[in-house]
Formats: C-alpha cells, structure tokens, sequence
C-alpha cells in the first residue's frame, strides 16, 4: 500500500504534530520506504494463528480496592506548563 | 591515579567485597568514578546528569552505617548509572528529549525504588536515543555519545550512554532498557556485558514506555558476575506493573559460577546469511568453537520467520509508541509551545486565507487547542520520534489496521512459536549481536530503514518475550569489540549468565579495556 | 398523526460503578473533592506510570452483566481509545473494543398505567471503561483559558447501549427507571445523575411509510441531557423535527452524516454541535500494560447467586404471596429497594399486607414526595407502623383516629401504643357503649321514633353528642348499637 503525500498529512493532524512542506515531503519517501519494507509482512501466510499482543501469558491481574492518599494538589500541578494553583490552565477550549 | 584506574577497572563483585570487609569506602569509590567521569566523560558523553553531591552522600550515609554495623543493602556502596528514562523521585528524568527537559517525577520507579533499598550510589543519568528509539545515541536531544572504543564512531544505542559508561569505567554497573535491542546492541559494540531479561522479570512501573509490550529494564556491566548481582537486585513481582511475573528470583549472582554441564547450544542458520560481516562470523564461530571445547553440544537450528521480525517490529513498536507519546501534548507535563506566538501565527493564517476567500483552508484550519498540540508536539519531540508516531500513527489508522498491526500479531506470534520449537531440541541459541562491528557517528542519520535493519538479530527475542545476553567474544581488525548473543527460553536468565559465566572463564576479552 | 412514522430510539448509558478507587489507581472516587485533590501519577497520566485493574470494578461489572441476562464471554480485554482533549490526560481511554466483557443481554420494560406494552429490550453491550477529567470553560464566548480538573479521569464506568428497540420516549424513560431501579437494587452503583454517576445519550431516528415503502431517516444522536425529565422532552421535542426535516429535504439514513445535538433544557430544544475533526478514527488497539481477564463459569454462577431477588421478581413475588395488584407491587418496589423492604417489614410484622399497602402507597409515598425525604429518614419505622395496624385491627385503636396517631407517630417517632396513651384513646368497653347508647336514646325520643319509621340517618344526630361526652366512642360502633336498640324497642312495643 504506498502512502502518500496526502496520507501523510492526514496522519499528522490525527498524530497532532505539524511539518514544513519540505519535512512532509521528506517523511513522505522515507515513510513510503519503510512501508514497503513493512509490507512484505502479506506475505507471511498467517491462516488460524490467534494474535500475540503480550509476550506473557498472564491473565486476572487484579488489585484491591482501597483508597490511598492522592499526590498534594501542588505536586499533582507541579510540571504543569501553566496553572492556576487549583487547575490545569489550556487556551480557550470553545471559540 | 594509578590506585585509582586499578580500584575502577575491578569488578563491581570485587568492590563489593572490600566494601562488606570494611577495606574500602563507598565514597573512596564513588569518588574514584567521579573522577573518572571528569576526566574522560568530556570525550565520551555518557552522562547526562552526574550527581555528584547526592553520590557523595549516599556513600558516606552506607559508610556511615556500615561502620556503626546497621544492616545495609545488597548493593550498599556499589555505584549504579540510571539510563534517564527510568523515574527518580523529585529528580528530573528526560528521556534525552526536550519535551521532558524540565519533567520532575513526583516518584520513583520500582527499579530506581528496588536500587535505593539496595543501597547503591546513583552517580548519575546516563544518555540514550531520544525516548529510547534509536541504535546510535545520536537521537539525544541533548549530546552525542562516543564509543569509548573508537570516539568517532557510535556507542550504538538506545542505551548509548549506560554501555559506554560502564567500558570506560565510568561506573561498574549501569541499568539500561531493550525494547528491540537497546541493551544488547550497545553493551555489543562497547564490548561490555548486557543482558535483557524476559518480559515481566523486571517490573516497568516508572520506566517511561516506548513500546509496551516489548521494554524491558536490564543491568549492564563489565562481566556476568556482575550483571547477575545487579540483576538480582532489580527483578521481581511488582503489583504496579500488572504484566509483572509473580514468580520467584533466583540467587544469579550465587549460581552464575556453576559451568552448564553438557549445555546444547543451536546455532541459526539464518544468521549466517548475506550481510553478515566476517570478522563477525568467524568470532562467533570461535566462540562456539570454546563452548564445544567446554563439552557443550552445538546444533544447527532453523528460525524460519526471524527473518519477518524486523518488519514485526517496525509495526508494533510504533504502533505502540505513538499511543504510548500521545500524553504529550503541553497540557499536564512536559513542552507547551509560546501561546501568545502560536495565537498570531494562527491569526495571520486565518487573515490569508480569508483575504484569498479560501473557504476549504478555513475550514481545515486549527482550532487554537489543536494548533496548540502540534506546536507543542513537533517542537518537543525529535526527527526520529516524529518517524515512529507518524508510521505507528498510520499504521493504525482506519483501514490499515488489519493489514498491518494485527497482521504483525499474528507474525509475532510464530516468530515466539519457531523459540519455542528450537528451545525442544537446544538449551541456548548463540549468535552475532549485530552483523557490523560500531559504525561511524553520522553514517545512517540520513538512512532510517538501514538504521531498522541494525536490529536484526536482536528483536526477535523482544518480540518473543525472551532474555538474551550480549558478551564480548572478541576484537576486528580496527580493535573495534564484537558482540555474542545468547538466547534462552521464558525466565532462564540464570542459564544465560552462566552460559556466559564459563565462556568469560575461558577467555579474556572481557578484560580489555579501551585506550581513553 | 401519530401514525405517519415510528420513532426508533437506542440508549447508551454510562454508570459510574461503586467503587471506593478508580479503575487503575487507588485514588478517591469521592464526589465534591476540590480540583485535581483527587489524583496521582496513574490517573494525570504521567511518564512511567501504569494502569492496574481494581478488583471490584470488575466484580460490580461482571454483577450488572449478570443482571441484565447478558452472555458473557470467557476472554475478555482492554483496548485504548485514542483522542487529543485536554481532560483525557493519557491522550487515550481505556475502554474496550472488539471483546467487551458482556452482550447480547436484555431488560424488560413496562409501564403500570399501561401507557405501552410491556417489552423486553436487547442490551447490545456492556463494558468498563475509565472516565474522563472535567473541563471548565469560560462560559463567556471563550475568551478565557479552559480549567482541567483530572479528579474523576479514571473513575470505572460501565457503558451499557441498548439495541434500538425503545418506540417512545415514555419507553426511553421506563427503560431509564427500570435499569436504575436494577442497579441501585444490586448495588452496582448509586445512579446520581447530579453527581454524573448515571448519564444517558440517545440515538434517535424515524422510520416513515410512504407510498414507496418504508424508509428510514438519518440517525441523531442527542446529548447533554441532566435528568430523565430531559431524555423525554428531549425525544419528544427531536422526533417531530426530524420528521420536518425530512418532510424539507427527504434526507434518507446514509446520505447524511450521523449528528450530534444537544438538548438545550430551558430553550427546550436540540442543537447541532460542531462535530469534532477525524473524530471517528479513534484508533482502537489492545492496552499492553493490562492483561486480558479469564472469566470462568463459576464465576458467573457466583455472580448471578449474588444477586438475589430482583425488582421484576419482587413485583412477582409480592403479588403471588402478598395478594396485592400488579399495579401496587410495582408501584412499591419502582420505589427502590428502602420502600421494598419497608413494605415488606410492616407487611409482615403486622400480618395485613393489604392495609400495609395501603398505607404505604399512599401515606409513606405522599411523605417520600414531598419532603424529599429518604425512607429511612421518616419518623414512623416499619415497625411503628405494622404495630399500628394491629392496634387498628385489634381494636384497641378506632380505625377514624388511626390517621391521628399515624401523625403524631410522625413528628414524635413514638410507638402505636405511645400514640395511643398520648391522644388517651382509650378503649370503650362494650357494655359502657351499650349504656351511653341507652341513656342517649333515651333522652332523644324523636331520633327513636325517626328510626323506626326509617330515617336511619336520624343516629347522626346522637353520633356529636356521644363524642362529647367520651372521645373514645367508636361512632361505626356506636350507630350499630343504637340502631340494633332502637329498631329492639320497636318490636317490643
Ligand atoms: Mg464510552
Ligand atoms: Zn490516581
């Protein structure tokens, strides 16, 4: 599946992240290099096997429910870019 | 000095030993790696962050006790470096990126939490490729690393740092993380030891996640000795990391000694192939050569999807990764990008293309949170970061989801099948680490695809879950070491290091050093 | 006009299940909490941290599966949702996708005035999932910055979504009341839609015979509704617009976009919201850092006996062994589980449970209704009540005072027995009713002779004077009395 110029920009708005025209087009051919790479993966007959999305079987990991003491507020805002000592502070969200 | 270069070149074990006996300080031996550090990390650049004033007073706090005879831990004393991507309380942890320049944790990682009840000295914060994705170190936003070996050339990576501190005896034993290699692939071209244990030993609560479902925490250091007691020190059950085994860790660093009594090794044919160097080839062969005259067995073996893992890789870590860096986004942690900058830039957008009647641009155009976001984002993260979110990004985007992502899962889960298949007939698998010796500092950063391809023999072993081991098993012409990897099944690291225990024996190249 | 189409309405609802934790951290879920008080390094999402499953989250789940007749698969995961907003801080929610922990359950509905049939609805799904922080916008056209408070992100919720099986928005709204009234009474969660613990979106369409055939009109899906009240005005103000609009453009399901509105309730009206960009690429895959639960037959078992008698078997129930109407039991256990169990007590302690109902559906509910008050706030007990429904049945209380006692019980929280002695009802023994009837006929010749020629109601005249002169005159038994004496005396003569 080649991907295009335009894929790209679409996947780097759901990505959130922004690119000069030269730096799409860059990512363009090394992103189109690396997929073809990637797709030869169709190849692999893969008929009746069950995925693999951990490389431990393990299953029912569970904790109790109890409550334990939450960060102080001051901690919980600390690496916060800005704040108004009780909330996280972003650019208007509406309008 | 002359004291000093033979107290840093023993091993961690050795100092260990004179620390219990009351025959050396931990400040005389941190301060003997400070001073190695200041002496030779201007060249080499595996620190980030060496902290010399806490170091100082942990060690005079476990000489203090051991002196008035207060119980200490197992590592009391030893200095360790800390990849810095594994969270440290109230201390910055960056992850070599500017996103998380000023990031300060509010808490420990269960691997620096398991160090400090042991005792060790954290000396410092060792350089990596940029949230770990790279195999050169040169993805650091921050410095270079140089092999230690040859200061032109790369430490590999990610844990650049960790691998070239430790052979430059900068610290007797470093902690790293391997998510396709990136303990291996280094401590292989810094001819030092390294091993990634299986998925779930060590407990990933507090190390920053590349890709989920393969990061593993791992120790690096001068021998298997050494590797198995700073091991020991970090495994184990962790109920904050809910793919954590809850199994028993055994004492490696009492059992390393014990030879493997008629060990049956396999070798894999589809190592051997094109692309190998020989140099590589022939040490490798030479190594199995010494185990065969340790009474060892050797057996070919076949791995007939080993050569899909590469691609496996390059689907799922992405993928995971750029899920994993999504919670960068400048609003809780991390970069933000100027607001009131961001606010013109879009204004004057907005002016241009209404001036132009562009009602399509209009429409498409950021909202001032979304600008906010990919500002934030594309200055934070570096080229490569952007690469893998961008290709893991697409890769499960709709549409594309079965043909790649799920795909590779089911190609993951054959690449496990073929171990598991081999490990019947085999007790360990050995082989190159990497098909090249260090590579020159430069050489790739324009080639991804061929940078990927580095990672060949070490993924598969991610992929599938399973420990692996990295030791020097020789030198190239250029005096450039060469790495030995051996693989074991799910949760036999304790065969691993003494796999690599009794080859150390018969060998020496462990104990040479570079020339700094 | 009623039949020109049929409203096809779906619901999806989000409960907030209780736990004392969040779903994958141990902080409070504690409602009120100043903002971001409640938080820690797993649910502000910070670099390292991982998520870890809270036991009874999934134990309450598994409950509610149970309860709503769903299959429940024995392999079960958790999947990340991915979106960018400033109060989902992992920049994806951990929900589940292609494996949910339960479907293919069902919920019958019906309605005791008979508005509509009774129906079972189908539960499509129901799956846990973590909830979102809340964002404080500047309600002043957006001019200042937004305030994210992260105490509720990662507080469990489980989302249920109905098949579109509901016709009416009197459906809707009993399907609302009747998984409600379920969920309190398993205890599953406390359903505050105040709180946020309960909230509903509706998927709304029509389906509209026309001389072509039947066809069906693009499907809306309606937020921002705050109580039950809202889901019913809502659907009944968005069928009839849906049908202007079709009736303007002839818009067909598929050749318009879904859309989202809000119900704006005090304008009474929905509104089209911007939809967000590429929102429908969410990118779905399974979480590593959690593992998949095994669920096994057992376990089921075990749940399903941990439910106990259930509202549609108390309704069953408390008309085979009580003898009351349909329409009464339901009107008592719809109340919730407090009422229920108080019927029950003062049914059985008294041994009438048709005067237990009756006092229940009228006197207890008038109360409940209007002082807002919680049943086990009111002053009468259960017990206080049964004890003076024998006292009546007995006969140590006149049934005419009893609403007198029922009062002063009330606003004092005294026994019958003390009401009794307080309002110095005392009982009236029979030979001394006989002789005040006597003595009273006597002095009232006229009333005798009205009697006997069969003014009956002449007795009322005697029924005032009999009470002032002894409070405690029963006066059905007095008239009884002065009947039987004074129709005696007829025949004698
Ligand atoms: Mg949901
Ligand atoms: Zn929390």
């Amino acid at each position: 599946m080649a991907i295009t110029r335009s894929d790209v920009e679409k996947v780097s708005l759901l990505a959130r992240l922004q690119f000069s025209d030269s730096e799409l087009d860059r990512l363009t051919g090394e992103l189109a290099q690396i997929v073809e790479y990637v797709d030869h993966l169709s190849e692999v007959p893969t008929e009746g096997i069950e995925p693999m999305a951990h490389a431990v079987e393990v299953h029912n990991v569970f904790v109790s429910d109890e409550v334990m003491p939450s960060l102080p507020r001051d901690k919980a805002l600390a690496n916060a870019p800005r704040h108004n000592d009780r909330a996280f502070l972003v650019p208007p969200v509406l309008g | 000095m002359s004291s000093h270069s033979s107290l840093i070149e023993s091993s961690a074990t050795a100092q260990l030993e004179l620390l219990m006996r009351g025959d050396l300080f931990s400040v005389e031996l941190t301060q003997a790696y400070l001073d190695s550090i200041a002496s030779r990390d201007a060249n080499v650049g595996a620190f980030l962050r060496v902290e010399k004033d806490r170091a100082l007073a942990q060690a005079a706090s476990v000489d203090k006790r051991r002196q008035s005879n207060k119980p200490l831990g197992k590592l009391a004393g030893l200095p360790v470096a800390v990849k810095d991507v594994l969270c440290d309380q109230d201390t910055i942890t960056t992850c070599a990126s500017r996103m998380l320049e000023n990031f300060r944790a509010p808490y420990d990682s269960t691997v620096v939490a398991k160090l400090k009840a042991a005792d060790a000295i954290l000396i410092g914060r060792t350089n990596m490729d940029e949230f770990a994705m790279g195999g050169s170190t040169e993805n650091s936003a921050f410095q270079i690393t140089r092999n230690p070996w040859d200061l032109e050339r790369a430490p590999g990576g990610s844990s650049g740092g960790a691998a070239a501190c430790v052979a430059a005896d900068m610290a007797p034993l470093s902690i790293g993380t391997d998510t396709g290699g990136s303990i291996r692939q280094p401590a292989g071209l810094c001819g030092v030891v390294g091993l990634k244990p299986t998925y779930g030993r060590v407990s990933r609560f507090g190390l920053v996640a590349f890709a989920s479902s393969l990061d593993q925490v791992g120790p690096l250091a001068r021998t298997s000795q050494d590797a198995a007691l700073l091991l020991e020190t970090i495994a184990g059950h962790d109920l904050r990391d809910a793919t954590s085994l809850d199994r028993p860790v055994p004492a490696y660093s009492q059992s390393v000694a014990e030879p493997l009594a008629g060990v049956r090794i396999g070798l894999v044919r589809e190592h051997f192939a094109e692309g190998l160097d020989s140099e590589v080839a022939s040490a490798v062969r030479d190594a199995v050569a010494v185990y065969e005259s340790l009474g060892a067995t050797v057996k070919e073996i076949s791995l007939p999807h080993s050569k899909h893992a590469v691609a496996t890789y390059y689907v799922i870590a992405p993928c995971e990764a750029s899920s994993n860096l999504a919670r960068y986004d400048g609003v809780h942690y991390g970069h933000r990008t100027d607001e009131a900058e961001m606010l013109e830039e879009l204004a004057a957008e907005r002016k241009a293309l209404e001036a132009a009647k562009d009602e399509v641009g209009l429409s498409r155009l950021d909202s001032s949170l979304v600008r906010m976001y990919r500002k934030s984002r594309s200055e934070g993260f570096g080229a490569e970061v952007k690469r893998r979110i961008m290709l893991g990004t697409y890769a499960l985007s709709a549409g594309y989801y079965d043909a790649y992502y799920l795909k590779a899962l089911k190609v993951r889960r054959l690449i496990r099948q073929d171990f598991d298949e081999a490990f019947r007939e085999v007790d360990l698998i050995a082989g190159p680490v990497t098909a090249q010796t260090a590579f020159k500092i430069g050489e790739m950063v324009d080639d991804p695809l061929s940078m990927y391809l580095v990672d060949l023999y070490t993924v598969s072993a991610n992929l599938a879950g399973i420990p692996g081991i990295s030791l020097p098993c020789g030198f190239d012409k250029s005096g450039l070491p060469i790495g030995l990897q051996l693989l074991a099944p799910p949760l036999e690291e304790e065969r691993l290091l003494r796999g690599a225990h009794m080859y150390e024996q018969a060998t020496d190249w462990h104990q040479r050093r570079p020339e700094i | 006009m009623s039949q020109l189409y049929t409203t096809v309405i779906g619901l999806e609802v989000h409960v907030q299940l209780a736990t004392k934790s969040k779903l994958f951290c141990r902080c409070s879920t504690q409602f009120g909490a100043e903002p971001n008080t409640q938080t820690c390094s797993v649910c502000l999402g910070l670099p390292g941290s991982l998520p870890v499953m809270n036991r009874t989250a999934f134990d309450l789940s598994l409950k509610t599966a149970v309860a709503l007749n769903c299959v429940i698969p024995k392999f079960t995961k958790w999947d990340r949702k991915q979106y960018y907003y400033p109060d989902l801080p992992k920049a994806y929610q951990i929900s589940q996708y292609d494996l949910p922990m339960s479907s293919a359950g069902w919920l019958e509905i019906s309605d005791e005035k008979g508005s509509f049939e009774p129906k079972r609805v189908r539960i499509t799904r129901a799956h846990l999932e973590e909830d979102a922080g809340k964002s404080i916008h500047d309600e002043a056209a957006g001019k200042a910055d937004s305030e994210i408070d992260l105490n509720r992100t990662g507080t469990p919720l489980l989302e249920i979504v109905s098949e579109p099986d509901l016709s009416s928005s009197a459906e809707a709204k009993a399907y609302l009341q009747e998984l409600k009234l379920l969920l309190t009474h398993i205890g599953v969660s406390d359903c505050n839609m105040q709180e946020g613990s309960l909230r509903v979106d509706a998927n709304i369409n029509l389906h509209i015979d026309t001389p072509e055939g039947k066809i069906a009109t693009p499907i809306v899906e309606i937020k921002n509704m705050n109580s039950f009240r809202a889901v019913e005005r809502a659907l009944d103000y968005e069928a009839p617009r849906q049908f202007r609009v079709w009736q303007e453009t002839g818009q067909k399901i598929g050749e318009a976009p879904k859309q989202t509105r809000g119900w704006d309730d005090s304008a009474g009206v929905t509104r089209g919201q911007r939809s967000k960009e590429e929102s429908s690429d969410y990118r779905y895959f399974p979480d590593p850092d959690l593992v998949p639960v095994l669920v096994t037959d057992d376990q089921v078992a075990e749940a399903r006996k941990s439910l106990g008698e259930l509202p549609a078997d108390l309704r069953n129930r408390f008309v085979q062994e009580y003898g009351l109407s349909a329409y009464d039991a339901s009107v008592i256990v719809n109340q919730g589980q407090g009422v229920t169990n108080y019927f029950e007590q003062v049914a059985r302690e008294s041994g009438d449970a048709k005067s237990a109902c009756k006092w229940v559906t009228q006197d207890i509910l008038r109360l409940l209704k209007d002082g807002e008050q919680e049943i086990n706030a009111i002053g009468v007990s259960a017990a206080n009540l049964a004890g003076m429904i024998s006292a009546v049945n007995d006969g140590k209380l006149p049934k005419p005072r009893a609403k007198e006692a029922f009062e002063l019980m009330l606003s004092t929280g005294s026994t019958a027995q003390q009401a009794i002695q307080e309002l110095g009802i005392e009982q009236v023994d029979e030979s001394a009713l006989v002789e005040l009837c006597r003595e009273l006929l006597d002095k009232n010749p006229r009333v005798v002779a009205d009697v006997q020629s069969g003014k009956v109601q002449a007795i009322g005249a005697l029924i005032g004077q009999a009470k002032k002169l002894n409070p405690n005159v029963d006066p059905g038994r007095f008239r009884e009395i002065c009947l039987e004496l004074a129709m005696e005396s007829s025949s004698s003569e």
